[in-house]
């Protein structure tokens, strides 16, 4: 499928990746991927400790 | 359109303006490089020390968060630091293999990179701990990046006596965290880092000196010669002996802390006497310099920590 969607990207003048550039690219999203996940994880946790049990209580 | 739309196609060769654009080949470890690692663990570990011994009370999870912002911050500066400085980091050994001048990281990358951690930090931090701290984290990535960096750096042999104000912030935000204040005991941690730094950045300079001049940066040792720049290294190693001691002075550390201020400040300074050129004796005081820092602000800790009712009651009883 990589094949093919190289094939596709020379077809239309663009830039091809070497597998170097494609193993960094991917060390680099999957990166990313981890830091995202942690930040989420890092504000629901400082939000529960900033707002404590109130953040439970709220009007309905 | 979407994103992920395979539509999208690849990056085109040549941009609008005719420049070539190449993918990147920026590994993970390269960003790490920009944030200059050894320079953010010892803001880090200050920062720690700032916080820990300030008398107000943080949750741990937000001192931790407080830290993280703290780090991200001084990565922020170091890798806008390096966006500006890239043509000097490229003639000089020590930094021509830097993620930047090594063509692994473009320019414009490290700018997008640092902008992003920095605009990131200090709004967390803000909401974090308090917008003091926050708005000191943000001052001090402005003095290192614009003041120190675009500014001084390259203008006068004073760049690294005005500059070091920006390391020596960190214990100041970490205290304004905890404490939403600015305390006397505060300022003194800041006059220790910022009297630290000339002997520090000079018994480099002195070993580098051949490296700054081809650079072009008008570091003391090539724009006064060695006999000043030793001169200097010894009046801020003086200076600092007194001002590292005030802390136990002003009774806001104990004994334990107030030894150690003494000990390693005259070792200091017998170091600084014994440089006469960019020889063996400033790369020992280089390498000391490194360790007293470290061991000054660890003993703080642990006299803060066994000390610290003693020292609050004296305060009281005073």
């Amino acid at each position: 499928m990589d094949e093919k969607r190289d094939d596709d990207q020379r077809g239309k003048g663009g830039v091809v990746l070497t597998e170097e550039q494609k193993r960094r690219q991917r060390a680099r999203s999957i990166a990313i991927a981890l830091v995202l996940g942690a930040l989420v994880l890092f504000f629901y946790v400082i939000t529960v400790v900033k707002l404590g049990p109130g953040v439970l209580r709220r009007p309905l | 359109m979407s994103l992920l739309s395979q539509d999208a196609g690849p990056l085109p060769h040549v941009a609008a303006d005719g420049t070539v654009i190449e993918p990147s080949l920026a590994g993970v470890g390269d960003f790490v490089a920009l944030m200059k690692p050894r320079v953010m663990s010892l803001v880090v570990f200050t920062a720690l020390v700032g916080l820990l011994v300030a008398p107000g009370h943080l949750h741990p999870v937000l001192g931790f968060g407080a830290l993280l912002c703290i780090a991200v911050g001084a990565g922020a500066a170091g890798a806008l630091n390096m966006w500006y400085d890239a043509d000097i980091d490229a003639v000089m050994a020590r930094t021509a293999q830097r993620p930047i001048p090594a063509g692994r990281v473009s320019r414009g990358e490290a700018l997008g990179f640092g902008v992003t951690l920095a605009t990131g930090s200090v709004v967390v931090l803000g909401l974090v701990a308090n917008w003091l701290a926050a708005g000191l984290l943000a001052f001090t990535i402005f003095f290192y990046a614009v003041v120190y960096t675009i500014w001084l750096k390259r203008r006068t042999a004073q760049n690294i006596v005005i500059g070091g104000a920006a390391g020596a912030f960190p214990p100041m935000i970490g205290w304004a965290a905890a404490t939403g204040g600015i305390g006397l005991e505060a300022a003194f941690l800041f006059l220790v880092i910022f009297l630290w730094t000339p002997p520090h950045f000079w018994a480099l300079a002195l070993c580098r000196a051949g490296d700054y001049e081809r650079a072009g940066v008008p570091m003391l040792p090539v724009v006064a010669g060695t006999q000043e720049t030793v001169r200097q290294i010894r009046l801020y190693a003086i200076a600092l002996l007194p001002a590292a001691v005030a802390p136990w002075a002003i009774g806001s550390a104990g004994p334990l802390y107030g030894a150690t201020a003494t000990l390693a400040g005259a070792i200091m300074v017998a170091l600084a006497w014994r440089v006469r050129d960019g020889g063996r004796q400033a790369k020992t005081l280089f390498g000391y310099s490194i360790l007293y820092l470290f061991v000054l602000f660890a003993v703080l800790l642990v006299d803060h920590a066994l000390f610290g009712l003693w020292a609050a009651g004296a305060r009281a009883a005073g």
